[in-house]
């Protein structure tokens, strides 16, 4: 095959710290049974990449519980397959801060690798992107580099800075520049997912950190080799969804109860979204129960009101409780007479007989895992 | 990891089930669609599994192309293993011979050279279409303890019911006395279960006898075991006391779907301690629309319902619009019931669709099931009445 997948799990930990106090961002659930690395892993794989590598740094515990050794993603392979790359360190307080020391921590592996291509990507979003199209594009245009890009209206309450590309009138990349956000700004933004030539790339690593050791990945790397490389652009036209805050996670939750987003998502033939299996048993509605506009997985015992919700695998919700708005984790149980409105519960949540939660869209109430309620 | 192998599986799948009319016409009974998210085969291979047998050998025969690719390399049901595992054994060429599996004794018989790989102590027979979670390990521990030479498991059923099943009797000790097939006059109702553990060299013993006496029908229930008995072997009953349904008929499957459901269903899939496997692959959570009305019912993975469903257990990826009714019903995977269609006490076939406004199956008795087989089109405000087996590729006669 002729590119190899990068993962970086642990870059944007510090977004949402309520999910990733006890996780990377790699694995925080995601849409009744996901977690957010599912799409970058399977985008991959869709593709036919079939040797990746997923970055790690700190608390990954839980992300290799969930990928195990990759055979939901067919990447249990005598040639290639699944690695997990650790940080790599001679000292122990030093690891990696920044993306570009993050993939100068695994030169060894990408020297290993034989494929022409690296396909870059993030795990903090939620997309399902044809890379083979993208790949073909970056052959086809003979690019050294493949930037692909969101075309999006900024709200200005992003809450991180973002990079955005300038292309010309061949789809070139002519500038690329990182600012804060600003209101009702439309830009062409970099969504951290990059085709590299190989060779190049690893030169590229090299070359910079050889000046600045915290240099930045899209302005020290890509910016300042502009006039260099052939840099290309490739605007992705699908649905993207950034998960870089709790009301945003919340708020691209509820986007799947939009049956476009969830066809684009998870009903496209031969790309689908794969994910640990649990062998859950079906989902049973009792007689009491009322479900209406709900995304619901397996293994769920439902026996009250749900509306607009999102409720993961294994999820119990009693007699004559109403749930509204609210993404339920894995494994949590509602107890009877108990009323949920725009509540984010973490898994294996206990919220007690009559308990009464609201909070609202912009800032959910949010109960942490395993509490008690 | 590469020593002998305590017991060895052997998992009838061969037959045709010939009473399941339409929904066996393009596959065999093990990949029958069961409970929402399972096939048939699932329960023995899962049971397999949770107790602890590693080495499981599948003879199948009749439309294998379904059944093979869902088994596979067994990796769901974790019996993808170095050594061992599971195998599909299909009936072969030899150098003198060839045979369709004659019976089910000939199917092991043929199959001797298998087990004999893996120097096996016992060897388990096991049926592709019965529904249960049963602990194997406990009978091959009884089977041990008592050194017996052949264990039957056995079940208390309703002395009505009797004669369809394989009767035993036994005495203080559990051991068997007498053993009738389908007794038209039953002595008892302690009923076969078709499940047997055989200490492996007597059980070699009696196939090769079997298979080398020309008025043999080559079967266990019929031929083996009375044969066994009547040499004076020690074999005794091991009494399960649990859910357990031969889902060999249109009636009897129906049942067995709808014993899922309930408060207190009469057979627990939810227990996770003892999980039931399944190949699944892909299939997103479900989705319930602004129009569903969902009420004691079982639905899987990736189904979208914005219609009416109550009492009926619906596979995965099923589709069912706005203003369809459901009812009483079992509903196997990717199906799509258009708007305003009513079904009631049917079970629709995998890749099924019915029509706006199409009325199939009615309530009444149940006796009276309607079946739809796989892939069949019924066209818009088509009534199907109650009873029929529609199915245009075989005839659509009952």
């Amino acid at each position: 095959m002729k590119a190899v997948g990068i993962i970086l799990s642990n870059i944007h930990d510090k977004d949402i710290p309520e999910l990733t106090s006890i996780r990377s961002i790699a694995s925080v659930p995601f849409g009744g049974r996901y977690r957010l690395i599912d799409f970058a892993l399977s985008n991959m794989v869709n593709s036919g990449i079939t040797t990746v590598g997923i970055v790690t740094k700190s608390n990954y515990q839980s992300l290799m519980d969930h990928v195990g050794s990759g055979k939901e993603w067919d990447l249990v392979r005598k040639n290639g397959g699944l690695f997990i790359l650790p940080p790599f360190s001679d000292n122990q307080d030093n690891l990696y801060q920044t993306r570009l020391q993050a993939l100068s921590g695994i030169m060894n592996f990408l020297q290993r690798c034989e494929q022409d291509y690296v396909v870059i990507a993030d795990s903090n979003m939620v997309c399902n992107i044809d890379l083979n199209d993208v790949m073909d594009k970056h052959e086809e245009q003979k690019a050294d580099i493949t930037c692909i890009y969101k075309e999006m209206v900024l709200t200005g309450d992003e809450g991180y800075k973002i990079s955005a590309v300038k292309t010309d009138v061949d789809g070139r990349v002519v500038d690329i520049s990182t600012a804060s956000p600003m209101k009702d700004v439309k830009v062409k933004s970099v969504i951290n997912m990059w085709v590299f030539n190989r060779p190049l790339l690893i030169n590229l690593i090299r070359e910079t950190l050889s000046r600045t050791s915290d240099a930045d990945f899209d302005l020290d790397m890509v910016g300042r080799n502009i006039d260099k490389c052939k840099i290309v652009g490739y605007a992705f036209e699908g649905y993207f969804a950034w998960i870089t805050s709790l009301a945003k996670y919340f708020r691209h939750n509820m986007d799947l109860l939009k049956k476009d987003v969830r066809d684009e998502l998870f009903n496209q033939k031969h790309k689908y979204i794969y994910t640990k299996i649990k062998d859950s048993a079906p989902t049973s509605y009792r007689s009491e129960a009322k479900v209406k506009n709900s995304f619901i997985a397996d293994g769920c015992v439902i026996d009250g009101v749900v509306e607009n919700s999102v409720i993961f695998r294994g999820v119990t919700i009693g007699r004559g409780s109403v749930v509204k708005n609210c993404i339920l984790m894995q494994d949590s149980v509602v107890m009877d007479n108990v009323s949920l409105n725009c509540v984010i519960a973490d898994k294996n949540v206990l919220i007690k007989h009559g308990r009464n939660l609201s909070g609202c869209e912009s800032l959910p109430f949010f109960i942490n895992k395993n509490s008690i309620i | 990891m590469l020593t002998k192998k305590e017991c060895v599986a052997m998992l009838l799948a061969g037959g045709q089930g010939s009473r399941l009319y339409a929904l066996t016409n393009q596959v065999a009974k093990p990949a029958v669609e069961f409970g929402a998210k399972n096939r048939i085969i699932d329960f023995p291979l899962s049971n397999c599994t949770n107790s602890g047998i590693d080495t499981v050998g599948v003879l199948t025969q009749y439309q294998p192309l379904v059944l093979n690719e869902y088994i596979g390399n067994g990796q769901p049901w974790d019996l993808d293993r170095v050594y061992g595992g599971v195998h599909i054994l299909p009936p072969y060429q030899g150098k003198k011979k060839s045979n369709w599996y004659k019976g089910t004794a000939n199917a092991i018989y043929q199959n001797l050279a298998f087990i004999e790989r893996y120097e096996p102590d016992y060897v388990l027979i096991l049926s592709g279409d019965h529904i249960y979670k049963m602990d194997y390990d406990a009978m091959l521990r009884a089977h041990e303890q008592k050194n017996a030479d052949c264990t039957i498991a056995v079940l208390t059923v309703p002395m009505e019911d009797a004669s369809r099943f394989g009767i035993m009797s036994m005495d203080g000790n559990d051991r068997i006395t007498e053993f009738a097939e389908k007794p038209k006059q039953p002595k008892s109702n302690q009923a076969s279960m078709g499940i047997y553990i055989f200490s492996f060299d007597v059980l070699k013993q009696y196939l090769t006898d079997d298979e080398n006496d020309p008025e043999s029908s080559n079967d266990f229930g019929k031929d083996i075991i009375p044969k066994m008995l009547a040499d004076g072997k020690k074999m005794y009953g091991y009494h399960f006391e649990g859910y357990w349904k031969d889902v060999g008929t249109i009636k009897s499957l129906w049942e067995a779907n709808m014993d899922l459901l309930g408060e207190k269903p009469k057979f627990d899939i939810f227990d996770t301690k003892q999980k039931i496997y399944a190949r699944k692959v892909g299939d997103p959570p479900q989705f319930v629309g602004d129009n569903a009305d969902i009420q004691n019912s079982i639905i899987g993975s990736g189904a979208e319902i914005d219609g009416t469903v109550i009492n009926s257990v619906i596979s995965g990826g099923v589709k069912i619009e706005k203003g369809a009714i459901v009812r009483d019903s079992v509903i196997f995977s990717n199906v799509v019931i258009k708007e305003n269609a009513i079904v009631e006490m049917s079970i629709i076939d995998e890749y099924a669709e019915i029509g706006r406004r199409a009325v199939v199956g009615a309530r009444g008795g149940e006796n009276d099931i309607t079946v739809i087989a796989r892939n069949e089109k019924i066209a818009d405000k088509t009534v199907i009445p109650a009873g029929e087996m529609y199915d245009t590729i075989s005839g659509g006669a009952k």
